[in-house]
C-alpha cells in the first residue's frame, strides 16, 4: 500500500484550494493539492463578471465601505448568514483584490473623465475622478447599493485562477492532477487525510495529513440544468458527509442564476444586467419593473429568477421546441461595450446559440448555479465535529451566504476564505491540535474498504446502470427541488431519491477496466451524489418557510420565529437511506443587523421574538455613540476583528478614507 | 429606440430527416499491452444544437461506456477539450456538429502524453512549461501592505495585458506547431505568449536579459519556423503571430546587444 505524508492535504485545485496551499507554504508547511483536472481548468475559471470588494474607486462606488458591503450581503442572505464571518469577509475582500493585483491580475482600471453608461435603460454620463485614474474599477451587480464588483473584462475568474495557479507554481506547491479523493481517513473525531484514486491508473493511495481541506466547489451537477462545470458534483461535501462525524449546513439553499442560456444552461454573466442589459418577454416587454419597481433587473438572483419563472407561468414565455424561455437584451449596450467588456458572453452566444448579442436577444432561463450549503465549519474553516477537517469556498458552509449569495461574492469568497483558512490551518499545524498519532491500521483499513467497494462495482455483477440513475436523480432535482418548491413535490422527490440510492448499491458495470474508466467514475460518484441530493431534498422538505433561494409555495413567508436557524445534515450509518437533520439557531441578540425587509422581494415575514428587542438595543447604542467613527460603532455592536488572523487585520485605505 | 425582432435561437428545424453522423474516433489505451491504436466508428442521429460535447457524451451513454475524453466547463473557457477535429485542433465543446460534414474524425491532440483515446495530459506539459519559463510576476516588492491603496496602472495597459492573459492553455497551438513536432522541448506559442505577457507587465521586474535566458534558444523563440499554425487555430484568437515576431526581434536585439 502506498502512503504519502504531508502537512496539509488540499482536496480541490480551484481558487480556494490553491490559496490555502499557498498560505500554508508561506508559513513553512508542506501542502499537496489534489485536483481532478489541471488546476487552471477548475470551475473558478468560469466566474465571469467579477469579485466584490468595497474599494470605492469608481464614481458610482463612492461612499462604499465594509459597512455597506456587509449590509448588502446580509440582506442578500435573507439573514441566514453568520454575521461575524461576513464581517471578516468584507474586511478582507479589498486586501484580496490588492494581493491579486500584486500577483499580476490585470484588473480593469478606472479611466478619468466622462464616460457614457446605461442605467435603467437610459444613457447616463458618469465622470470618473482624476485621483481614481488607474485604480481598480468596479461595475454594478445585483443586490448591491454601490458599484462594488471588481472585474477583468468578463474573464475575472480566469485571470484570478491563472495568477493564483502561477503563484502556487512559484511557491513550489505540488499539484497531484487527475487524482480523486474517494474517502476521508478518520476515526470519528479526528481526520487523518484521504484515500485517493488515480484517475489514470486506478491505483489507490493513502494521503496522510495533519490537516485536510475540502475545496471542491459546488454540487450543481445533481441538477439536470445547471451552469456548473461537469466536475461540480458535490463530491467533497459527500466525503465529509460519509464520515458520519462532519455535517453539511443549509444544503437546501440552492441558487438559480437568472441568465443561463437556453436550453444548454451555460452561464452568461450578471455583468450583462449590471452593465444595463434588460430582461424581456415573448412580446418584447421589459417585465422586471412590474414586479420589482426599485431594483428591477438588479434585485438579488433568487428574486429575479422567481420573477422570471412567475412571468413564464403567466404565459409570457417565448416558445421554442425545447420549451419556454425569456430574452436577455444587451443590444442597447452597443457593440463596442460588448466586444470590450463582455467578450466571453459574445463568444458563448456566437458558438452555442449562433447569435450576435450586439444585434440579437439572448434566450435565457434560470438554471441551477450555486450551492450556498456545504461542509459546516466554524469561522476558522474547521469542522466543529471532526478535528483536522477544514473546508473553504463553495464546498463549505462558512457561512457567509446564508440562503442566497450575491453575485460577485463567490469568487471573492474563494480567495478570501483561502487566505483566512490558510492562516488558521497553519496555526492549527503549529499548535497541539495539529499533533498527529497515526494509527496505521486505520489507514490500511480505509484503503481496503475503498478497494472492496470498487471491486463490488467492477465485479459484483450488479444490474443497475450508473448513468441512468444519475440522469433520473438530476431530473427529479430539477423538476421537484427547483425554484418553486412544495410539500407534495418534495415528498415525492425524497421518496424517489431514496429508491435510487437503494438501487445505486447494486450498480454494475459494462466496462471493467480499473484505469481510465469513465463508467466506474460515474458509478462511485453517483452513489455519493445521491446522498448529497437527499440532503438538499430532505432539508427543503423540512424547512416549512421561504428564505432566500429556498421558496416554498405552501409556506411563502419567511418565518424567523421558527426558522432562523441553520440546517445540519449528517449521515450516521452508511446503510441509512436518509440523512439526519439537526438545527443550529442563529442568535438575534448578537446580530449587528437584525432581520428585516431586504429592500426587494417579499415584504411579508414573521419576526423573531428577539428582533424588536435587539433593534431597540441597537438604537440606544447608536444614540449613545453618535459622533463616534464608524469603526468604533461597529466594534461596539458586534466585535469581530479579534477573530481575523493577525496578518489580515486592519482598515482598508480608500481615496476617501486615507490611512491615518 | 427600435426594438430588434426576437430571433429564434435554436437552429431552424432542418428540412428532411436528421443526418446520421459517423464519428471516426482514434482509440488507444497506452497502459493496456493488448491495445493498438485504431479507429472506431460510432453512429449517432444529429440533434438541433448538437455540440461535440453532447455527441461524445451520447456515445458514451449509449454506445461505449469506456470511451475516454475530457470536458470540464463545456462552455469554451477552461481549455480541457482540445482535440483534432477533422484534422484541425480545436475545442470540442463549442464545435457544433451542424458546421461539420456527416463524417467526423476525432483524434487526440498530438505532442502531449496520451492518457487514453481522446484524453491527453496537457496539464503536465503546461506545468512543466510554467516552471521552466517562470510564468509568474516576479515582483520587486515581495510583501506589499494590503491595507494600502493599490498601485495605479494605465487602463489601456491593463487591457493589453488581459488580451494576452486570455490564453486558456488548451494546447491547440502546440498541437498545430511544426517545431513542437520536431523539438520535444519547444515551449510553443503558449509559452512565448506568456513571456510576451510578463514582459509587458510593469509589475514584473525581469528584464529582457532575464527573458533571453528563458527563451533565447532554439527551444524558445528562435525555434519558431513562422508556420503560424498556432495563430490559425487559437480558440481565443490571441495575436500569436504579432507576439512571436515582436518577441523574436526583442530577443535577437538582446542576444546581439
Amino acid at each position: 500500500m502506498k502512503v504519502i505524508y504531508t502537512d496539509v492535504l488540499v482536496i480541490g485545485g480551484g481558487l480556494a484550494g490553491l490559496r490555502i496551499a499557498i498560505g500554508a507554504r508561506r508559513r513553512g508547511h508542506d501542502a499537496i493539492v489534489l485536483s481532478l483536472v489541471p488546476p487552471k481548468r477548475s470551475h473558478s475559471a468560469a466566474a465571469q463578471g467579477g469579485m466584490q470588494a468595497s474599494l470605492g474607486n469608481v464614481a458610482k462606488g463612492q461612499g462604499d465601505n465594509e459597512d455597506v458591503h456587509f449590509e448588502d450581503t446580509i440582506k442578500g442572505s435573507d439573514w441566514g448568514a453568520d454575521q461575524q464571518v461576513v464581517r471578516m469577509f468584507v474586511n478582507t475582500a479589498p486586501k484580496a483584490v490588492r494581493e491579486l493585483a500584486a500577483w499580476g491580475v490585470p484588473w480593469s482600471r478606472v479611466r478619468q473623465g466622462d464616460r457614457e453608461v446605461i442605467i435603467n435603460n437610459q444613457k447616463v454620463t458618469i465622470t470618473e475622478r482624476t485621483e481614481a485614474h488607474g485604480l481598480v474599477a468596479q461595475r454594478d451587480f445585483g443586490g448591491t447599493k454601490k458599484w462594488r464588483t471588481c472585474y477583468v473584462s468578463d474573464g475575472t475568474g480566469h485571470a484570478m485562477l491563472f495568477a493564483v495557479g502561477d503563484q502556487a507554481i512559484a511557491q513550489g506547491v505540488p499539484v497531484h492532477e487527475r487524482k480523486e479523493a474517494v474517502a476521508l481517513i478518520h476515526d470519528g473525531s479526528r481526520c487523518y487525510g484521504a484515500v485517493v484514486r488515480d484517475l489514470i491508473t486506478g491505483e489507490l493511495t493513502a494521503y496522510v495529513a495533519k490537516a485536510t481541506a475540502i475545496a471542491t466547489g459546488g454540487a450543481g451537477r445533481v441538477y439536470r440544468v445547471t451552469t456548473n462545470a461537469v466536475i461540480c458534483e458535490g463530491i467533497g461535501a459527500a466525503l465529509a458527509l460519509e464520515t458520519g462525524a462532519a455535517s453539511l449546513g443549509n444544503m437546501e439553499a440552492v441558487q438559480f442564476h437568472p441568465t443561463g442560456i437556453f436550453p444548454a444552461g451555460i452561464l452568461v454573466t450578471e455583468g450583462c444586467r449590471g452593465d444595463g442589459g434588460l430582461l424581456r418577454d415573448a412580446n418584447g416587454h421589459r417585465f422586471m419593473p412590474d414586479y420589482e419597481p426599485e431594483k428591477k433587473e438588479l434585485a438579488s438572483r433568487d428574486v429575479v429568477s422567481r420573477r422570471m419563472e412567475e412571468h413564464i407561468r403567466k404565459g409570457n414565455g417565448a416558445k421554442s421546441r425545447f420549451g419556454e424561455h425569456l430574452w436577455l437584451d444587451i443590444t442597447l449596450l452597443g457593440r463596442k461595450h460588448i466586444e470590450h467588456n463582455l467578450r466571453e458572453v459574445k463568444e458563448i452566444c456566437q458558438y452555442f446559440l449562433g447569435v450576435d448579442p450586439a444585434e440579437q436577444w439572448i434566450a435565457v432561463r434560470p438554471a441551477q448555479h450555486y450551492t450556498m450549503g456545504g461542509v459546516r465549519t466554524t469561522y476558522t474553516g474547521e469542522s466543529p465535529t471532526l478535528r483536522g477537517l477544514f473546508a473553504a469556498g463553495e464546498a463549505a458552509c462558512w457561512d457567509m451566504h446564508g440562503f442566497n449569495r450575491l453575485g460577485g461574492n463567490s469568487v471573492a469568497e474563494t480567495v478570501v476564505a483561502g487566505m483566512i483558512v490558510g492562516e488558521f490551518i497553519a496555526d492549527f499545524l503549529e499548535g497541539p491540535k495539529g499533533d498527529l498519532d497515526i494509527p496505521t491500521a486505520l489507514v490500511r483499513e480505509a484503503v481496503e474498504a475503498e478497494r472492496a467497494k470498487l471491486d463490488v462495482l467492477l465485479h459484483g455483477g450488479g444490474g443497475e446502470r450508473a448513468d441512468a440513475l444519475k440522469i433520473e436523480m438530476q431530473q427529479i432535482m430539477t423538476d421537484k427541488v427547483g425554484i418553486f418548491r412544495g410539500g407534495a413535490d418534495l415528498e415525492e422527490a425524497v421518496h424517489r431519491l431514496q429508491g435510487l440510492l437503494v438501487r445505486s448499491r447494486s450498480i454494475g458495470l459494462r466496462h471493467r477496466a480499473d484505469g481510465p474508466n469513465p463508467e466506474l467514475v460515474t458509478a462511485y460518484r453517483t452513489q455519493k451524489m445521491l446522498k448529497v441530493a437527499l440532503c438538499i431534498a430532505t432539508g427543503a422538505l423540512a424547512r416549512t418557510e421561504s428564505r432566500g433561494a429556498h421558496f416554498r409555495e405552501d409556506f411563502p413567508r419567511r418565518d424567523d420565529s421558527h426558522w432562523l436557524k441553520r440546517t445540519l445534515a449528517s449521515w450516521k450509518d452508511p446503510a441509512d437511506t436518509l440523512p439526519c437533520l439537526a438545527y443550529e439557531p442563529l442568535d438575534v441578540m448578537s446580530m449587528e443587523l437584525p432581520p428585516g425587509w431586504r429592500g426587494y422581494g417579499n415584504k411579508d415575514y414573521v419576526d423573531h421574538p428577539d428582533t424588536p428587542r435587539r433593534a431597540e438595543e441597537l438604537e440606544r447604542l447608536r444614540e449613545r455613540l453618535q459622533g463616534t467613527d464608524r469603526h468604533a460603532v461597529q466594534a461596539e455592536i458586534m466585535p469581530y476583528e479579534h477573530l481575523l488572523p493577525a496578518r489580515f487585520r486592519g482598515r482598508n485605505e480608500r481615496i476617501d478614507e486615507r490611512m491615518p | 429606440m427600435t426594438e430588434p425582432t426576437p430571433v429564434p435561437t435554436a437552429p431552424a428545424a432542418a428540412s428532411g430527416p436528421p443526418r446520421k453522423l459517423r464519428f471516426h474516433v482514434l482509440r488507444h489505451d497506452p497502459r493496456d499491452p493488448a491495445s493498438v491504436p485504431h479507429t472506431e466508428v460510432f453512429e449517432l442521429e444529429e440533434a438541433a444544437g448538437m455540440t461535440l460535447f453532447i455527441a461524445l457524451n451520447e456515445v458514451r451513454e449509449q454506445l461505449d461506456a469506456s470511451l475516454a475524453f475530457d470536458f470540464v466547463c463545456r462552455a469554451g473557457i477552461c481549455g480541457s477539450c482540445g482535440m483534432v477535429i477533422n484534422g484541425r485542433p480545436g475545442l470540442a465543446c463549442r464545435t457544433l456538429t451542424q458546421d461539420l460534414p456527416a463524417d467526423i474524425t476525432l483524434a487526440p491532440l498530438p505532442a502531449f502524453e496520451l492518457i487514453a483515446d481522446l484524453s491527453v495530459n496537457t496539464g503536465k506539459w503546461m506545468r512543466g512549461m510554467s516552471e521552466r519559463l517562470e510564468t509568474w510576476v516576479h515582483s520587486v516588492e515581495q510583501d506589499p501592505d494590503l491595507r494600502c491603496i493599490e498601485p495605479t496602472m494605465d487602463p489601456e495597459l491593463a487591457d493589453r495585458i488581459y488580451e494576452l492573459d486570455r490564453c486558456i492553455e488548451c494546447g491547440c497551438c502546440v498541437a498545430a506547431c511544426g517545431t513542437a513536432r520536431m523539438r520535444e522541448d519547444f515551449v510553443g506559442a503558449v509559452g512565448l505568449n506568456k513571456i510576451a505577457r510578463f514582459a509587458l507587465d510593469p509589475r514584473d521586474a525581469r528584464t529582457d536579459a532575464d527573458f533571453y535566458e528563458l527563451v533565447g534558444t532554439d527551444d524558445g523563440v528562435f525555434g519558431c519556423m513562422t508556420l503560424l499554425g498556432c495563430h490559425d487555430v487559437c480558440p481565443k484568437g490571441l495575436p500569436l503571430q504579432t507576439q512571436i515576431a515582436f518577441l523574436r526581434r526583442r530577443m535577437a536585439r538582446t542576444g546581439l546587444g
